[in-house]
Order: structure tokens, then C-alpha cells, then sequence
């Protein structure tokens, strides 16, 4: 556990990554007890991959080696605990074609058909490493290596809510319709980012996400 | 009462102090790029300091109220309204601050502040997300918007602010900064380098253009948190200065980051401008914070005795 300033706004704990690329589950209690639990001034607790960052209000005005003895404060709290509650979550998705652009280009490259890209995908188990880019989007690592795949040379300018796409060596899921780069195989119905929710995000870090294969007929007919 | 926009100006939107809190899943601070402004600005009229009003971007709107208001400017100095005191706007008449003299942005307020829906927990515009604000975009001709319940002060024109709380206007700019986490991983004079302003900037980052800054080592790095300030570096070696609507998390090398009482001059970057960086110790950037938190203190307790 490393600390590092990011200026005097906020405070980043760096865990680093397994040679898997995975945090450690002490970043995942970390992070939980920091937001149950926050220290005096901090506003935003935000985990992403090996990293936790504590963020802190203007008018909060202790030092640095004062505000990282709070954080490590909570982390004592943890003692013990090897990792948080696991949390899975069922994400639907239909990966027919025409949902899908990208799909052929991601079997191409696997050398294996359509169909089995897709059953490839929904047979993982994911952890979610990040959120960001875009409200609600989450970075979902457990890809099947064989499905690994370069991101688009050229960004579309569009990509459709509820796109689940692949980029490298993750998977993930567009919340809202922006721009993006990742190689699009298939699409979910369910709003993973909704205003008027509460939480507004369905994912957090830390979810364990598995994917399951719908027919075109049931994303039609998702409420 | 209502405000009318009668002209949107360059890029009107409608900004408080942000929506924090919600970083963890991706959801970006935004708020004023200048919070201490927008504060100061809602000060002067009586509001709480976290009010919606309005930051103005080079060329500023034209309004009309439907009842005599009381508005604030703080920015530098601007074409035709004196910033950084209340000033009395008569009902049905039409009223502009012109444009921003000597910088980029400033902030107005008016009290009562902007009643605008709360989205996310603030009422600041999001333009990338396209909600919060006004309709989730900037000002345009014809809109017209709540205002709330202002406070009342029988004496707004006999006092103003001392010009020292006005952002002040530097050629080249120089920010300080603190050194971040990859900094070492570039040349130890990289803050010799003066850079100039790209007109590829906006809310969300400040590009620099100039002399490319090479970084020794080559690998990714995992995304991690971002702040506004942060100076990140792409592959391409031209750095860029988050502002207020920053992502949440990113992959880029971090060089440095903008101390807090800094920001309001980074929000004063207009494309064309020269920067360059100051590196400072995180303590001196503590003592600087801690510092202007004590008289923005002093100032709140006495503006807090002129309204009723």
C-alpha cells in the first residue's frame, strides 16, 4: 500500500496489480470502508484497478501525512477480512449479428465462428476493475483470452446504449450512447445507467458480472 | 422572477459547485471551472455559496429579468460591467456584461439564484453528458429561467470587493504545480518548456501545443483517478489540463498536478495563450489553500452581515 498525492485535491492508494492485472481483494474492502466510513473532508472515494482515491473538499485543510493516516485508519478496520461480500450481477445480452457489427472481426481474429464467440463470452466470469470513461460504463476483466482483441483503428462517432463490446484484454458495457473504440459483439437491454435510479449505476467496482445469451425475440420484449 | 436570454453569448452555461460524490461510478465533479468564483460572485448578492448562476465564456449573454435584480460578475475585467460588485438591474431592461476582457471566462450570479432542476445532486450543466443545467445545454436566445427567493440589502451599491479576490491575469501563465506519480519518468526540466494554448480546448481539458515532451518509459499504465488540474501527457508528448468536466479515471501518464488555488487561473486560458509550470512542494500547496480558505472565512462573515 503506496500513497501518492494527486496535488493537495486528492490522495491515491496504490495496491498495484497481480501479473493478472487483478487488485487485490484489500482494495475492494479499502475502498468500501472509505465510503461507508469517509474520512473527515473526503468527498469522492473512487477505485479503479490497482488504486484507490480518496478525494477531498476544498475547505479541508490537514496535511498530507494527517489525511493518509485516516485512510490507513480505515484500512485497519479490515483487518481480516480477505475480501468484500461477493456481488454478482446477471447482465443479459443478445450477440446476434445485427446487434453485433463487430462480431465477425472478433472471430476472425479467434479463428472460430460467430456462435462461438459469443458462447465464449456469456461462459465468463468477470470482475469489474473500473468505472468511467463514461457515467456508468464498467471495465470488466476474465475475458477469454482467444477473444482478446485490438481496439477499432477508427473510433465510431456512435456507439448505441447498452453495447457490449470487447477492447484488448476486456470487456464492457456503453450505459449511454457516446463515441467509443471497442469492437462491438453484442447488446444488452437492461439501462445500466439511469438518472432517475437509485444508485443511478447498476454496476459498481468490485461486482462480479456473469453474461447470459438472449434471442433477439427476448431483448425485444425486455421491460 | 424569470431570466430571459435575450443572446446566448459564446458558451453560457448554467454552473454550481459540481456534483461530487458520485466519481465512484463515473460520473464527473463539472461545476464552475473557477469554484472561488462562483462563490465570490454569490456571495455578493446574498446567496449561498453553492447557487446555480452562470459562466460566461469570452462573449457574454444578453438578459432581461422580469423583476429588479441584483447581480454579481466576478471574472476579469469585462467589457461593460465592473466585476466583483453588486449591481442593480432594473425590471424589463436589457442588460450584458459584453465580453471578458483579458481572459476567458467569468461568473455572474444573480440572487436567488438559477432555480434549475437537480440532476445527479447538482444543477450544473453537463455538455458532455447532455443533462443538469438548463435542457443540459448552453444558454441560447429565448430561454427563459427561474429565478429564486433573494435576500435583501438595503446598501449593495456603496461597497464592492477588494480587485486582489479577481483572477488575476498573467503573461505567460504559471501554474504550480506538484510533481505526480509518473513525473520521473520525464526529463527533469520539463517544466522549462513553455507551451501555447491549442483551440482544442474546453471544459473537459485545456490541450497545450509546443515542444513535445518525451517520456522515458514506454508501457501502459492502468487507468486511475483524475482531478481537474491533473497534466496528463499522451503518447504524442503535448500535455493536457483537466478542467471541471474531467473524466473520472485515466490511462495517460500524470506529470503533474494543478495546485487548488491555481485552478482559477487555469480556467482564464484562452486558446492562443502561453502557459508553463511552476513546480512547488505539496506542503506549499497545502499552505496556499489553507491560506486562501482563512480570508475567503473573513469575507463570508463580513458579506454575511450586509443581507437580511
Amino acid at each position: 500500500m503506496r500513497f501518492a498525492p494527486l496535488g493537495d485535491a486528492a490522495i491515491a492508494v496504490d495496491f498495484g496489480l497481480s501479473p493478472a492485472g487483478v487488485a487485490p481483494g484489500r482494495l475492494h474492502s479499502l475502498t468500501r470502508a472509505l465510503q461507508q466510513n469517509p474520512p473527515p473532508g473526503a468527498v469522492d472515494v473512487v477505485p479503479a484497478y490497482g488504486t484507490v482515491t480518496v478525494f477531498y473538499d476544498d475547505g479541508e485543510g490537514s496535511d498530507f501525512a494527517t489525511r493518509c493516516a485516516a485512510i490507513e485508519s480505515r484500512g485497519g478496520l479490515m483487518v481480516g477480512a480477505s475480501d468484500d461480500v461477493e456481488v454478482w450481477v446477471e447482465i443479459p445480452v443478445c450477440y446476434d449479428a445485427e446487434l453485433a457489427p463487430d462480431l465477425a472481426r472478433v472471430a476472425a481474429q479467434a479463428q472460430c465462428a460467430e456462435a462461438e464467440v459469443a458462447a465464449l463470452h456469456a461462459a465468463g466470469e468477470y470482475r469489474v476493475q473500473a468505472v468511467g470513461f463514461s457515467p456508468g460504463f464498467p471495465y470488466l476483466a476474465g475475458l477469454p483470452e482467444r477473444l482478446h482483441t485490438a481496439r477499432l483503428a477508427t473510433p465510431r462517432t456512435a456507439v448505441p446504449a447498452g453495447s457490449v463490446g470487447i477492447g484488448g484484454a476486456q470487456t464492457g458495457i456503453y450505459p449511454l450512447a457516446t463515441p467509443g473504440g471497442w469492437n462491438l459483439i453484442g447488446r444488452t437491454p437492461l439501462r445500466l445507467f439511469d438518472l432517475a435510479a437509485n444508485p443511478p449505476a447498476r454496476l459498481r467496482v468490485g461486482d462480479r458480472v456473469r453474461f447470459k445469451a438472449i434471442t433477439r425475440e427476448e431483448f425485444a420484449a425486455w421491460k | 422572477m424569470e431570466m430571459k436570454v435575450l443572446r446566448g453569448g459564446l458558451l453560457t452555461t448554467v454552473q454550481d459547485l459540481g456534483r461530487p460524490g458520485l466519481r465512484a461510478i463515473g460520473v464527473p465533479a463539472g461545476g464552475a471551472m473557477d469554484a472561488l468564483a462562483l462563490r465570490l460572485a454569490n456571495l455578493l448578492v446574498g446567496n449561498p455559496e453553492n447557487a446555480a448562476g452562470l459562466e460566461i465564456t469570452q462573449t457574454g449573454p444578453a438578459l432581461e429579468f422580469s423583476a429588479d435584480a441584483l447581480v454579481a460578475v466576478i471574472g476579469p475585467r469585462m467589457e461593460s460591467a465592473e466585476a466583483g460588485k453588486p449591481i442593480r438591474v432594473q425590471r424589463g431592461e436589457r442588460w450584458s456584461p459584453g465580453r471578458v476582457l483579458g481572459g476567458c471566462r467569468a461568473w455572474l450570479a444573480i440572487a436567488g439564484g438559477l432555480e434549475v432542476p437537480v440532476v445527479l445532486g447538482g444543477r450544473g450543466t453537463d455538455l458532455r453528458a447532455g443533462w443538469g443545467g438548463w435542457q443540459g445545454r448552453a444558454l441560447t436566445a429565448g430561454d427563459v429561467v427561474p429565478v429564486g427567493q433573494s435576500r435583501h440589502c438595503p446598501d449593495s451599491e456603496h461597497w464592492w470587493l477588494d480587485t486582489r479576490w479577481l483572477p488575476e491575469m498573467e503573461k505567460p501563465a504559471v501554474l504550480r504545480v506538484v510533481p505526480g506519480a509518473q513525473a520521473d519518468e520525464f526529463a527533469p526540466d520539463w517544466h522549462e518548456t513553455e507551451f501555447g494554448v491549442s483551440p482544442q480546448s474546453d471544459r473537459m481539458g485545456i490541450r497545450l501545443q509546443g515542444q513535445p515532451l518525451r517520456r522515458r518509459v514506454p508501457d501502459d499504465l492502468p487507468s486511475s483517478a483524475v482531478v481537474p488540474g491533473t497534466v496528463q501527457v499522451p503518447p504524442a508528448g503535448l500535455p493536457i489540463l483537466l478542467g471541471a468536466d474531467a473524466q473520472t479515471i485515466g490511462g495517460y501518464p500524470q506529470l503533474a498536478h494543478v495546485i487548488t488555488v491555481d485552478l482559477p487561473k487555469l480556467a482564464q486560458l484562452a486558446p492562443g495563450d502561453r502557459v508553463r509550470f511552476a513546480p512547488v512542494t505539496l506542503a506549499e500547496a497545502q499552505r496556499r489553500r489553507h491560506e486562501r480558505q482563512h480570508w475567503l472565512g473573513i469575507l463570508r462573515q463580513g458579506l454575511a452581515e450586509k443581507f437580511r
